[in-house]
């Protein structure tokens, strides 16, 4: 791990905790963005060029603006003159801490599995190239290319699928809202 | 003969490389283990330096040329016909006072210009500004563009929230609606150019572009697809810099400057500067996309030096949008809305069909006819059903009479 890993995390973990510990929920959201911007980072850091950039073009430039958005037109943009806290803050924090527990229950047992699938190429690389034996496999190496030929190739359905669910979303939400305006007049 | 022709040859290499040549020499005189980020400081210092300057120049020709097109002179005081006026803006500015209301959250309108710089300075690191001269060959560059320029939207809410100020977020609010609204039509007037060059790298995409034949140039505007992406794209990156006529945001008239009320001094200059760097921006980017970035218009013009080509077809670009803003009037907020959803989503929509359709029409006449032939037939038929809809007549007033 090196130092621009903990850069980056202390800044995600920094942007998460103030997210929910400020109290003018504008900064609230404010925040949120940069733990957003911290994971694309860290998606950038591990070569992850389209997972990092989806993120930002996703994340910070739609669903950021989305919450800002709702905070606004809702009537929850007033300060709240208590605590930030709720009173069923036990529940929350268990609930996050299980979630928490499974995330880090997968990432450990995934981790055995991936010197096992990728000896065989490394060990042909590096016997081409005369490199002492790496300790730790190189990372796969996904381009954008790739990507984009499974999404267009094997996995063309569930792209499909996703495309139809949205939409159908999108234009359910555009009913909800016209319904409410019919009926004002 | 020959000894004539390599030295011709050597001195057109030489002057168009001469960028990548300067940043190798002076890189040289480091020792080897800082040359790589030594080059990259220095490229990054070349971008921060010249945008700006351009942006100086810009704002000239800008009040010269509006002043010719409403019949007046323009700025002629400062210095030679007026060309220091932005040596005394830039002073001006700097020596003004920095107000921030004093209900405004300090810090997020302290923050706001500096993220909308950043985040435009950020698009010009993917741009090819001539061959071999673009600081990063990303493979997802055009990606890695339009998530900087995604990020900018945010910039903007945050500058028109904390200002506390109720044009300001009136202003801020109309601006995000926009940009929101065209940049879905921006991002798919984009993908064509991404399906037929099969790269979303703007290097390979210029490359693409760059052959030649019978002497002219295989540039994407000269294809049916290519000229209806293009004239979308045109609408709908002047929609997203907030340029006239979808100046709505910063309507003088009915909300003061918009997002950027509450700023004075030189974050007022910083606002100003993302503005027209978002302008340069988009301009590079149309020009690589669809005009063959820094390829020569004839083949017999490949000579000059590729960066002279790309500047030449930014700075033409910078000029048909000072030509816009000095001839269309400022569009209604719904006119706005109706014509990004209902028009400009759509053809691009109907363009990508187009371009699946050229790409596997195969060569020939046929596809020429054809793709014309759908753009133009969806062009009339929308712009009639749009215009059906309109009632021209007197202004009817509701409550202003």
């Amino acid at each position: 791990m090196s130092l621009i890993f903990y850069l980056i995390a202390a800044l995600t973990v920094a942007g998460g905790l103030a997210a929910v510990l400020l109290k003018n929920t504008v900064h609230c959201a404010l925040a949120l963005t940069v733990a957003f911007a911290g994971l694309a980072l860290l998606f950038l850091n591990l070569d992850a060029q389209f997972a990092g950039f989806a993120q930002i073009l996703v994340y910070i430039g739609a669903v950021a603006i989305l919450v800002v958005f709702a905070i606004l037109l809702t009537k929850g943009s007033e300060t709240p003159q208590g605590g930030v806290f709720s009173r069923t803050w036990l529940v929350g924090l268990t609930a996050a801490a299980a979630v928490f527990a499974v995330l880090g229950w997968a990432v450990i047992a995934s981790a055995p599995l991936l010197p096992k699938a990728a000896t065989p190429a490394t060990a042909a690389t590096s016997a081409m190239v005369v490199t002492p034996a790496p300790a730790v496999p190189p990372a796969p190496a996904v381009t954008v290319e790739q990507i984009g030929r499974a999404l267009a190739g094997r996995y063309v359905l569930p792209l499909e699928i996703v495309a139809v669910l949205l939409t159908a979303a999108l234009i359910g939400a555009v009913i909800v809202a016209m319904h409410e305006k019919e009926e004002a007049k | 003969m020959t000894a004539t022709a390599s030295f011709a040859r050597s001195i057109i290499e030489t002057s168009d490389q001469i960028f990548v040549l300067l940043k190798q020499w002076l890189v040289s005189f480091l020792p080897a283990a800082w040359q790589p980020a030594a080059g990259v400081v220095l490229c990054v210092a070349a971008i921060v330096g010249l945008f700006p300057a351009l942006f100086a120049l810009t704002t000239v020709l800008e009040r010269k040329g509006l002043g010719r097109i409403q019949n007046r002179i323009g700025p002629n005081r400062v210095g030679p016909l007026g060309l220091l006026q932005p040596l005394a803006d830039g002073i001006k500015s700097l020596t003004k006072e920095d107000i921030v209301p004093a209900r405004a959250d300090w810090a997020v309108h302290f923050l706001a210009p500096l993220v909308l710089v950043v985040a435009v300075f950020m698009g010009f690191a993917v741009v090819p500004m001539g061959r071999n001269l673009v600081l990063v060959d990303m493979d997802a560059g055009l990606l890695f563009y339009f998530a900087m320029g995604a990020s900018t939207e945010l910039a903007i809410f945050m500058a028109g929230w904390s200002s506390r100020n109720k044009y300001s977020l009136l202003g801020a609010m109309r601006a995000v609606a926009q940009m929101i609204s065209y940049e879905v039509a921006l991002l798919l007037s984009t993908v064509v150019v991404v399906m037929m060059a099969g790269s979303l790298s703007l290097t390979k995409i210029v490359a693409a572009q760059n052959q030649y034949t019978w002497g002219l140039p295989h540039w994407y505007i000269f294809t049916p697809w290519g000229l209806a992406g293009f004239l979308m794209y045109a609408i709908a990156t002047t929609a997203e810099t907030n340029r006239s006529p979808f100046d709505l945001p910063e309507g003088e008239s009915e909300l003061v400057a918009g997002y950027h009320t509450e700023y004075s001094g030189f974050k007022f200059a910083l606002f100003f500067l993302g503005e027209y760097l978002a302008m340069f921006s988009v301009s590079g980017l149309g020009a690589t996309l669809f005009l063959g970035g820094w390829s020569a218009p004839f083949s017999f013009l490949t000579w000059v030096p590729s960066w002279i080509w790309f500047f030449s077809k930014l700075m033409l670009s910078i000029f048909v949008f000072i030509w816009l803003r000095g001839t269309l009037p400022r569009l209604r907020q719904d006119q706005l809305m109706n014509f990004a959803w209902k028009f400009v989503l759509p053809m691009t929509l109907l363009n990508l069909l187009v371009a699946g359709l050229w790409r596997f029409m195969g060569e020939g006449w046929e596809r020429w006819v054809l793709c014309t032939a759908i753009l133009v037939v969806a062009y009339v038929v929308m712009g009639r059903m749009g215009m059906r809809r309109e009632h021209f007549g007197p202004r009817s007033y509701r409550y202003a009479e």
